[in-house]
């Protein structure tokens, strides 16, 4: 079972390899990956470093392209893969047919996972991306323990999950949301509710949020206000005001680990390229115990609490959940 | 310029429906889509009832699309789509990769949704090359990101093998959950939902504190708070978009059928609501109005 980590920068790509991460993902420097943030990711000089880094020290590295190529710079798209290519990443992460069909022709030898942004949820649509050879899939947070375990017994192919991080609530890369408040989407811009269209406002001690205009949320003085990500606001329904869509919350899996190695899930991803290098230390050390863990000893297999609380203190508004992999929260 | 009716998107029961559909017969709507796109729980129509109204609406001379769902999580949904590829009869419109790989492997065309990630002319190609025969473009997509695609070469000897459609009227669909937002709003879990969304036929309206409407919850999809209009832009689709889709509301459908073919060529264009919005296809935020 591999640890596959997150890395937008050089100091945390190296954070994640030396505190136990089998793998890092990374993106390029420009829209064609799904965390599209200024100051982020990496251009052709520094995917060089950290493919040279990750292989000295016998890991592989991941490079995302998993946004959906444009119309009038295709090529944008067919350069990154070229440029990861040259670089020598070990995997690609494509969702993009265009790109997955051009990376399969030009580059065979190169793995090919199929990102979350494609939304495979079941097995025929695993079974569409398979003509473009790729190797694995990684599962949209949408899928209950059950509906996972069913496609790790039927689909003979390595699945990837999200372990840990910010939960995306709805099927990635057919949630459209991010565009319909500020016109760019994970899908279009590798972004969601973009920091640009964000704003503060103190209003009498309340403190708001918006998004392009639109009220997210109301913050008493003694709660602690969170980057107002469109799906996590406080709106009103009939008469109630609510996160109406989902709590600030992080996704924690640990509880699900000895199942998911039971399962033969291949790969834990832990999300968070936007983190600091100490955020991705921490993630990496703890997610690296839990699995030695249950590797060596499935049936005694114990959460630590000292894991939980420093995955507590890593999350968003220090709640986690099982989100989906439970089908209470559905 | 041909117009289509979409699928119902919300739940509404089966004596609505079909009074519903004996309108559609009567009206002049050129292409109709059947069948539940949400959610398999909702069941007051089921695959048999679907086959006899697009026959019914086959012989009042509607063109008939199945069309199938976005999220498919289970085996028994698997089933369910199962039934609409194999229909023997209809062509069927996928919402999911799923659905195109089950019409693929039996050499079936299709109409690609617009919950089928297609961005460029190259995964456009492909698609026709598995049997696509008319593509509705992502809803998040603009008129010039539509003219930018079919400009290209590449798309130069396949124009005449697929129709463009544009969904042009009605709450956009924009997301699609594991979670059901509408027994969440009633305090239930999805498992003990009790079909609640019955009771809102026209989704549940989610507003911002300060009174901006910003959704719609459908069960696990949310729409858009803004009504979807296209009904002014008809005249700048022209060699662009072969067919415009109206999504069925809970009133004023046909009404507004007879604004946008009023105004296909510009000559009767309409005041839109504050309620209603059309950025998306102006390059724009989708809530906006341009």
């Amino acid at each position: 079972m591999e640890l596959l980590c997150p890395a937008g920068s050089m100091p945390a790509l190296k954070a994640a390899i030396e505190h136990g991460a089998d793998a890092v993902y990374i993106g390029l420097k420009d829209d064609t990956n799904a965390r599209h943030f200024a100051g982020l990711n990496f251009d052709q000089a520094k995917l060089k470093d950290a493919a040279r880094f990750v292989h000295q020290h016998g890991k592989k590295l991941h490079v995302a392209i998993n946004t959906f190529a444009h119309p009038n710079n295709y090529q944008r798209w067919q350069q990154a893969v070229d440029m990861a290519a040259d670089a020598g990443a070990d995997v690609l992460i494509l969702a993009d047919i265009a790109v997955l069909a051009y990376a399969a022709a030009r580059y065979p030898k190169i793995e090919r996972h199929l990102s979350v942004q494609a939304s495979a949820t079941n097995a025929p649509a695993i079974d569409f991306y398979r003509q473009f050879g790729i190797s694995r899939v990684v599962l949209p947070r949408v899928l209950s323990m059950q509906q996972v375990r069913a496609l790790a017994r039927s689909c003979e192919i390595d699945l990837e999950v999200f372990a840990f991080g910010s939960l995306c609530i709805m099927a990635e890369g057919r949630c459209y949301l991010s565009s319909y408040m500020t016109g760019q989407s994970p899908n279009t811009a590798g972004a969601c509710s973009p920091a640009a269209f964000v704003q503060w406002q103190d209003n009498k001690g309340t403190l708001e949020s918006r998004l392009n205009g639109i009220l997210i949320d109301r913050f008493a003085p003694n709660e602690t206000a969170g980057y107002p990500t469109l799906c996590k606001g406080r709106f009103s329904v009939g008469n109630d005001t609510y996160h109406a869509l989902e709590e600030p919350t992080s996704l924690n899996t640990l509880d699900l680990l000895p199942e998911l190695y039971a399962e033969g899930i291949k790969s834990l991803k832990i999300e968070g390229r936007q983190r600091s290098p100490a955020y991705v230390a921490q993630i990496t050390k703890v997610w690296r115990a839990a699995i030695d863990a249950v590797m060596s000893t499935p049936e005694r297999f114990n959460v630590q609490p000292q894991w939980q609380q420093v995955l507590a203190g890593l999350s968003e508004g220090s709640q986690t959940t099982l989100g989906a992999y439970h089908r209470k929260w559905k | 310029m041909q117009f289509s009716l979409g699928p119902v998107l919300y739940f509404w029961p089966k004596a609505q429906m079909l009074e519903f559909y004996r309108q559609v017969a009567d009206s002049d709507i050129d292409i109709v889509y059947l069948g539940e796109t949400v959610c398999s729980k909702r069941r007051e129509l089921k695959f048999d009832d679907y086959m006899a109204l697009a026959q019914m609406l086959r012989e009042a001379g509607k063109q008939v699309c199945l069309s199938s769902m976005t999220l498919y999580e289970a085996p028994g949904e698997l089933r369910e789509l199962r039934k609409y590829v194999d229909n023997g009869e209809f062509l069927v419109e996928a919402n999911d990769v799923g659905a195109i790989s089950m019409l693929q492997q039996q050499s079936l065309p299709f109409v690609a949704g617009a919950a089928i990630n297609c961005y460029n002319q190259h995964t456009l190609r492909q698609l026709v090359g598995m049997g696509l025969t008319r593509w509705v473009m992502p809803v998040e997509l603009s008129g010039h990101w539509l003219s930018e695609v079919l400009q290209q070469s590449l798309i130069g000897d396949i124009r005449d093998c697929f129709s463009t459609e544009v969904f042009g009227f009605g709450h956009l669909p924009l997301a699609w959950s594991g979670r059901c937002f509408t027994a969440r709003s009633e305090n239930r879990s999805k498992d003990q939902c009790e079909l609640c969304c019955i009771n809102y036929p026209q989704g549940r309206e989610v507003k911002s504190q300060d009174g901006t409407q910003v959704f719609v919850l459908n069960g696990i999809q949310t729409q858009s708070g803004q009504r979807y209009n296209l009904v002014n832009q008809l005249n700048t689709m022209q060699g662009l978009v072969d067919i415009v889709r109206l999504s069925p509301q809970l009133s004023g459908t046909f009404d507004w059928l007879a604004k946008f073919k009023a105004n296909i060529n510009g000559k009767a264009p309409q005041p839109l609501p504050a309620t209603d919005s059309n950025g998306y296809w102006l390059n724009l935020a989708g809530m906006a109005t341009g």
